[in-house]
């Protein structure tokens, strides 16, 4: 299968923005992963910010930069979004109010805890009415998603917008789930054409290696380990780096996406 | 941007099966229907009082999963591990994967709730003084809650290596399946596909939809002029997906298409006017090659909230006009909400193969106000083409079309 990357947004400690972060994935600047202030997420009507997620505004804020870098109209954009455990957040509140005599849930937090709550809210604040899918994997959300992204892209011919993220669990949800740092990524994939910024070929191979292969930075490989969506971070350093490269990720533990870059201008 | 929806390959359903509060496999739900029994009783889960009747599946608590599946134990996957066993689906999914492979059959599942009634129950277990959850519970959180365990689940009952992922949309996520099955079929990516969903009885849904005042006191009356709301249900169903052009399937029951959008307008409120629900039916009509005119039957999403049947009547009828004949089976299963895409797809194929339009169970006087033609009593005779609308939170929405080859 054969995409065109017209856009990314990038979220994590130390990469924040995807032009800060692919100097720091190209070697350029020092990793250095501080915390990552609140999200504006701009694209949210005031309201819709006010009531949401931390899932919602990290999802959020790199799509609309992903999608201000393609330079397409978000209502022509079809979207996947992929996390490994949604809104762990709302389940660890809607899970206290559960366990009290009373069991009074706000209405708000249920509709809330939807694996399709960042969709759902992209959604609101763009009015767009293309298809939206949303995806778990455990850890290999992002593989997932990217398979399914391509998927679109290349049966429907259509852009589409790739959101994978995971924020920090909660204790003492953490104790079943140990992230520790949120990471939020986004992807415009494209049907590619002459002159794209970046071409990538994705092939699915029977493998049963998964590995944070080439992260000598020790920082990113615990980035890596620590966050589903942080699988990403081979991909982004190849792009990062100008591309002309293969890229392997995991698909559970029988499968991998392999991916060949072309030369990346983006 | 100009539509890009191009008629697809149908993908035949070579097995298909169904859990609900009907029973165990195809064979009880198809009775269910004919007599027009019910599976919704008063709610009896767990210590819950709410005022509210659900279609619970008999006999989940009287066995445990073990051996090497034990990790997975849940009532969610308790549940697909009871549809797993029904209507000879695991030797239709050993064929498979002899035909095509393990790496070549891909497993697609949906489902809203997973196993998060394991969650639920360890903060009621929490350590009063360090907050920390009850040890047995966390090792068990990937297997149970998270939202991939069914697709683990599945994959490792039926020892397939496949691609696999779990759809999560809210009541939309186990249509979406066929969606997703159908594309990494066309992309060359998996011969065959299981699609399916599961969803199972929880506290979250019970309250939530309590909190949001969605529940009906009684059993569910879709578009009856005094409903009042909808009965939670939980199911299991799965599919066996193959492509017509290797295995032709003349007579069977295939997918013929499907449209999928979202209502970019609410979280929990459909587009007044129904317009992503227009746009997916649209373009799971183009996909099949078919003109309206050409569906005989619509199985409507009807959940019997007031805004639901409300707002689907006026997409519907602004599509299909008056002609085919519609109704809602929630009366039976209740809202199976993860499941309600596979359970409607399963009640569809059994439609086709048997004749069957089922009149909508509960509706003793249908909405003067809704236009479609809402079926109130049972029709039986040749049934060639059926569409299947699946709405969800997060205006998100989806919809099959089923017919005979």
């Amino acid at each position: 299968m054969e995409v065109a990357i017209h856009g990314i947004g990038l979220l994590a400690p130390g990469l924040v923005g995807w032009e800060t972060g692919r100097a720091v994935l190209a070697g350029l600047r020092p990793f250095q992963p501080d915390e990552v202030p609140d999200p504006d997420a701009a694209l949210l009507p005031a309201n819709e910010r006010r009531r949401s997620s931390d899932c919602v505004r990290w999802a959020v804020q790199v799509a609309q930069e992903a999608i201000a870098q393609s330079d397409l109209d978000p209502r022509d954009v079809p979207t996947v979004f992929a996390s490994s455990g949604g809104e762990m957040g709302v389940f660890d509140k809607l899970c206290r109010s559960l366990a009290t005599p009373e069991r009074m849930i706000s209405p708000t937090l249920f509709h809330q805890s939807v694996h399709n709550t960042a969709a759902g809210y992209w959604g609101i604040a763009t009015t767009g009415q293309q298809s939206s899918t949303a995806l778990s994997c455990y850890d290999d959300s992002f593989a997932a998603g990217l398979l399914e992204a391509c998927t679109v892209v290349c049966v429907e011919r259509s852009p589409v917008l790739l959101v994978a993220y995971d924020l920090a669990v909660p204790a003492p949800l953490s104790q079943a789930r140990p992230i520790t740092t949120g990471f939020a990524v986004a992807l415009v994939l494209v049907p590619p054409s002459d002159g794209s910024p970046a071409a990538m070929s994705l092939q699915l191979e029977a493998a049963c290696a998964d590995e944070a292969r080439g992260l000598e930075d020790s920082a990113l490989a615990r980035l890596w380990k620590n966050n589903p969506a942080a699988r990403s971070v081979p991909l982004l350093r190849a792009i990062a780096s100008g591309g002309l490269r293969t890229v392997s990720l995991g698909l559970l533990d029988s499968q991998q996406l392999i991916l060949d870059l072309g030369p990346c201008r983006i | 941007m100009l539509s890009s929806v191009k008629p697809m390959t149908p993908l035949v359903l070579s097995a298909y099966t169904l859990v609900t509060a009907n029973g165990r496999g195809v064979g009880p739900v198809l009775q269910a229907l004919r007599e027009r029994r019910s599976g919704l009783k008063p709610c009896d889960f767990e210590d819950v009082t709410l005022k509210t009747f659900i279609g619970r599946v008999a006999g989940i608590e009287d066995f445990a999963l073990d051996h090497e599946l034990a990790r997975f134990d849940c009532r969610n996957n308790r549940l697909a591990w009871l549809g797993l066993q029904q209507d000879g689906f695991m030797v239709a999914m050993a064929e498979a994967k002899q035909r095509y492979g393990a790496h070549r059959v891909a497993v697609v599942m949906g489902t809203s709730t997973s196993g998060i009634l394991e969650t639920e129950h360890a903060y009621r277990e929490r350590h009063p003084r360090t907050d920390a959850l009850p040890d047995r519970y966390r090792a068990r959180y990937r297997y149970t809650h998270n939202m991939f365990s069914l697709g683990h689940f599945v994959r490792t009952c039926l020892g397939l290596q496949g691609p696999a992922m779990v759809i999560s949309t809210a009541c939309s996520s186990s249509a979406k399946v066929f969606a997703t099955a159908a594309r990494l079929m066309q992309a060359g990516l998996c011969d065959a596909a299981i699609v399916g969903g599961v969803d199972s009885l929880c506290l979250t849904t019970l309250y939530g939809f309590s909190a949001l005042q969605l529940l009906s006191t009684g059993p569910c009356r879709p578009c009856d002029e005094d409903r009042d709301g909808l009965s939670l249900g939980e199911a299991a169903g799965f599919a066996l997906l193959e492509s017509s052009e290797r295995v032709g399937g003349r007579g069977t029951v295939a997918l013929l298409g499907y449209g999928e959008s979202t209502d970019g307008y609410h979280m929990s409120h459909p587009h007044p006017e129904g317009a992503g629900a227009v746009r997916a039916i649209q373009d799971s009509l183009t996909r099949a090659g078919l003109r309206p005119e050409e569906i005989e039957y619509v199985n409507l999403h009807g959940t019997a909230t007031t805004a639901n049947d409300s707002v689907e009547d006026k997409a519907v009828y602004s599509i299909f006009g008056a002609r085919p004949a519609c109704s809602s089976t929630k009366g039976w299963t209740g809202h199976t909400l993860g499941a309600a895409g596979i359970t409607e797809a399963v009640i569809s194929a059994l439609c086709l193969a048997h004749g069957l339009m089922p009149g909508t169970l509960n509706c003793r006087r249908v909405d003067p106000s809704l236009k479609s033609r809402i079926l109130r009593e049972n029709q039986t005779g040749s049934l060639s083409c059926v569409v299947s609308n699946i709405f969800g939170f997060g205006g998100n929405n989806c919809s099959l079309v089923f017919s005979k080859l």
